[in-house]
């Protein structure tokens, strides 16, 4: 791995426990800023409570605790002097089934800027049309903007979701198995999307799908039952990785 | 090896099918019941439910004319006991589905009052009113601004006291919309960046409108109905005007009703207004429960 | 380093809206807590009061047109006054209760009417039930060691007669009127109920179900009133031409509107409880070969008895704390019989037919709020019971010992 990019998320022996049960044992790893990293692992390794864990959405669940450090631009995002609201308005996050508020397209983009701060409208107009266009949505529905988001199709709703992610204009996306509610022809267009966002956010991506990240990311990490097993260049993961269990599970030993 | 019932011997056959006959005989009962007594009010008192009855006010000591003070006292009623109640059970139940953590005592001892509240006889509600709203709470407005009506039976107590006797119903009603709104809307918003109470109004509430509506509807319908708690909370049985004022004495179809029938000097003349009354009485709830019941299936159907 | 992700603005308000949020949720409990504080409160009058000759200083029913009840200490003590569950003190005549637009109290159900539908309730001709005889007026001793007598003694008292010289305020003809139409209620609304909701659960085919269902719960949203004024005329009657019981109103008719006021409960709570018994049950019971009869008593109605007998004791709750129906069908007479063709009068009615009349402050205002506080208590204690108990024995059923 490249040492020279610089490291938007770094974390140093992180843990997690829900209740009693230790969820991720010392997670020790560092995420280059604007790349494509992708999770992989078999179901319930811990790859999408480790993603959560970034933007802290975890703390949703009573009774979770975290060990070490987890941080982002620097900053230990579990520290008291991180307000936990802010730090999620600089972090987007797709969720794995798309789902878009029960209001209109326009509304649903600009639902997280106008939470705070008064944007006029013609700025808002100007926002929801660049992330619509990123999102390669904008041509789809130009024309009904003001119909409920609820009619678009489960591609375009998902789109719809990460153009409401990016609309916050954070840093980071977090995408936690974005395609896999998705037919194959709106899967093919996400992860166009994914390579194309990649030059202006980082972004980090859970799928159980192993194709998907040998396609689009740069970088992979292998879970396993709550432990890194190994993280390094996606090249590297898929045609000569170092640890047996990698390569079982990229074999398909296991599922 | 027996696989059809056809084999199997008579008796245990004949005590299923007995058991099924005895138990759709109870419900037939039960719904033969219901249609009798509404048959009986229908065909006595349908033809005594003109509009001249509905907006006419009652002449010669309740034996003759309309009920129409009775139906805008019920009506002022209802509305009071609405704006006093709604806000207080949709804010709890606000509380149960968003704030409460499951284990916490505070939490299970708000659901536990709750159910107490809905299990406490009515006229025990009527008993709170007087020794707490007009006693305690009448006397100390009077006190404090030398006033002489408020420590008497009203309006405003009455509608108070319905209000914490529908608090239950409200509660319910709005919790079971807030908990209808998918986690998943709530986690999309909170990562975008709103706060938690941001989330409530903007994404929940909106979502639960149906459900605030629906809770209040039903508050009404039991409102409308329920005489033992008012009884001696500010109801009358004649006056001369609507209240102008909520301090002022009201009239209520449903006490309107039982006077009528319990305490009518001439049974032959008023008969027939009892049966209109409650036909009225009768129509008027069935209506809001109704509504009530089709805004929720169609909440469900979402 | 700078810290980017600290919070760019106050945000007072949320913490706010939270706490506000937190003390409205609490008004339930404060509620229960004031309920029980403030109906004690005025039955604490009942300890403290002065005799029955204080004068009312504010009547509650000032504006109101009803007076029979109130005691008036100046009042002749003839036979006449010492009835007042029965009979109007003030008219001399029972078929004419009623003076120039004055209703008569409630409690008196004297129809003065050519009809013979509807003939007077108590005997014109004495006014008085044949158990009343010997409760006419006391004399001067009596009257006398009552007001030396303990609180509890009098309440343990056989007779129920809060107006008089001699105020009785025994409460065990109340109770047995009480236990007489709740149980009358439940032997008819019970089984009913469990039945029906056995039958729409189990045995009714999805149509069915979804027609009968609201159907039945729609009688819940009768008002108990209206549930009183069908016994009070049509009941009432019906049970009269049946059994040609000599009273029109009694234990047995109130039964009915109880019970009528009971089956929507129970069916509802019932029917709630043996849906909720797992689809896979049934199915695997029917795998092995059973008729759905089989099915429902050997193994769904055993699962979901607990919520069963939540039903149950959820409408014994309603029965014994309803109002509207009691007064309205049982005949409204304090008789400590147990005879169901008799008329009675419950705790409930009790407090809802004399509150209205009854002296601020006075004994007798003590003592009905006494039985406010009793009613509460018990039933809370039931809710408390179907609460801890159901929840424990479903937990244990579904979980496994």
């Amino acid at each position: 791995m490249a040492k020279d990019i610089p490291l938007k998320i770094e974390t140093h022996d992180f843990s997690f426990y829900y209740g009693a049960k230790q969820a991720l044992h010392n997670i020790t790893i560092g995420i280059p800023e604007r790349r494509v990293t992708a999770f992989i692992g078999p179901s319930g390794c811990g790859k999408s409570t480790f993603l959560r864990s970034i933007n802290r959405m975890n703390d949703l669940i009573d009774g979770t605790r975290t060990d070490g450090h987890m941080v982002v631009d620097g900053i230990d995002v579990y520290s008291k002097e991180v307000d936990v609201v802010t730090l999620r308005r600089r972090i987007g996050m797709v969720f794995q089934k798309s789902i878009p508020f029960p209001k209109s397209i326009y509304e649903n983009i600009t639902y997280g800027l106008t939470l705070n701060d008064s944007v006029s409208k013609s700025d808002l107009d100007s926002i929801v049309e660049s992330c619509l266009r990123k999102a390669a949505l904008w041509d789809e529905v130009k024309d009904r903007l003001n119909n409920s988001a609820l009619g678009l199709s489960g591609g375009q709703q998902q789109r719809l979701c990460i153009a409401r992610a990016v609309a916050i204009n954070p840093d980071i996306l977090l995408m936690d198995e974005p395609c896999s509610a998705l037919d194959p022809i709106s899967t093919g267009k996400v992860e166009e999307l994914i390579t194309e966002l990649k030059d202006t956010y980082t972004i980090v991506l859970v799928t159980h799908n192993m194709q998907q990240a040998a396609r689009v990311s740069d970088n992979t990490g292998f879970f396993l039952m709550g432990s890194l097993i190994e993280f390094d260049r996606t090249r590297t993961i898929f045609t000569s990785p170092s640890k047996k269990e990698t390569e079982d599970y990229i074999t398909g030993r296991f599922g | 090896m027996q696989t059809s019932t056809s084999s199997m011997p008579l008796p245990k056959r004949l005590i299923g099918f007995f058991a099924v006959t005895i138990a759709l005989t109870a419900a037939v009962a039960v719904l033969g019941i219901i249609l009798g007594m509404v048959g009986s009010f229908v065909s006595n008192g349908g033809g005594g439910v003109t509009w001249t009855f509905l907006s006419e006010f009652p002449r010669n000591n309740n034996t003759e004319g309309g009920i129409w003070p009775a139906l805008a006292g019920t009506t002022l009623l209802v509305l009071l006991m609405t704006i006093l109640g709604v806000p207080v059970g949709t804010a709890t139940a606000i509380y149960l589905t968003e704030f409460a953590k499951q284990d916490s005592w505070f939490a299970r001892s708000v659901r536990f009052a709750v159910n107490t509240l809905a299990g406490v006889p009515s006229i025990v509600f009527g008993l709170f009113g007087v020794g707490f709203f007009i006693q305690f709470m009448g006397n100390g407005i009077d006190g404090w601004l030398g006033t002489s009506s408020f420590g008497d039976g009203s309006l405003l107590w009455s509608a108070a006291t319905l209000a914490v006797l529908t608090l239950p119903v409200v509660i319910v009603a709005v919790e079971e919309a807030l908990r209808a709104v998918p986690r998943d809307l709530r986690e999309a918003s909170l990562a975008l960046g709103a706060t938690r109470w941001q989330t409530i109004v903007k994404v929940v509430v909106p979502n639960a409108v149906t459900g605030i509506l629906t809770g209040s509807i039903l508050a009404v319908g039991r409102g409308a109905g329920e005489v033992a708690a008012i009884l001696f909370v500010g109801v009358t049985y004649s006056s001369e005007s609507i209240p102008s004022a909520v301090t002022e004495k009201f009239m209520h179809l449903g006490y309107h009703l039982f006077v009528l029938s319990t305490q009518s000097p001439d049974v032959d003349l008023t008969l027939p207004l009892q049966y209109a009354t409650t036909l009225v009485l009768l129509g008027l709830t069935f209506l809001l429960n109704l509504t009530a019941i089709l805004i929720r299936s169609r909440l469900r159907k979402r | 380093m700078s810290n980017p992700f600290k919070q760019t603005r106050k945000r007072p308000g949320e913490w706010i809206m939270e706490w506000s949020i937190r003390l409205v949720a609490s008004a339930s409990i404060v509620m229960i807590f004031l309920i029980l504080l403030f109906v004690m409160r005025e039955a604490a009058t009942l300890f403290v009061s002065a005799e029955a000759t204080t004068e009312a200083t504010s009547t509650p029913s000032a504006g109101s047109n009803m007076e029979p009840e109130s005691y008036n200490p100046d009042a002749p003590a003839d036979a006449a006054a010492s009835e007042p569950d029965v009979y109007n003190p003030e008219a001399e005549d029972p078929t004419t209760t009623q003076q120039q637009g004055e209703p008569g109290a409630p409690g008196q159900f004297i129809y003065a009417s050519k009809n013979p539908k509807y003939p007077e309730i108590y005997n014109p001709d004495t006014g008085l039930l044949p158990e009343d005889i010997d409760v006419v007026a006391e004399d001067q001793a009596e009257v006398d060691t009552s007001r030396k007598t303990s609180v509890l003694s009098k309440l343990t008292g056989d007779q129920w007669q809060p107006v008089g010289d001699v105020p009785k305020f025994g409460v065990k003809p109340l109770l047995i009127g009480t236990l007489k139409t709740t149980t009358i209620a439940i032997l008819i609304g019970a089984p009913l109920g469990i039945l029906a909701a056995l039958y729409v659960a189990f045995f009714a085919k999805r149509r069915v179900r979804e027609v009968v269902k609201p159907a039945i719960e729609l009688l819940a949203g009768f008002p108990s009133v209206v549930i009183g004024f069908f016994c009070l005329v049509t009941v009432a009657s019906f049970i009269q031409d049946i059994t040609g019981a000599p009273y029109r109103l009694n234990a047995v008719v109130g039964g009915i509107g109880l019970a009528l006021a009971v089956i929507p409960i129970v069916f509802s709570i019932a029917e709630d409880a043996l849906s909720a018994v797992p689809k896979t049950l049934r199915e695997a019971s029917l795998a092995l070969g059973s008729t759905e009869w089989q099915t429902a008593y050997r193994v769904m109605l055993p699962a979901a008895a607990p919520g069963v007998f939540a039903a149950v004791l959820l409408g014994i709750g309603r029965a014994f704390g309803e109002t509207m129906i009691a007064i309205m069908a049982t005949g409204n007479a304090p008789l400590s019989s147990f005879s169901p063709l008799e008329p009675a009068r419950t705790v409930a009615a009790t407090i809802g037919s004399e509150m209205g009349e009854v002296v601020w402050g006075s004994e007798h205002y003590g003592v009905l709020f006494f039985m406010g506080v009793l009613l509460f208590v018990f039933s809370f204690g039931l809710n408390a019971v179907t609460e801890l108990y159901v929840k424990k024995r479903l937990i244990k059923k579904f979980q496994g010992q």
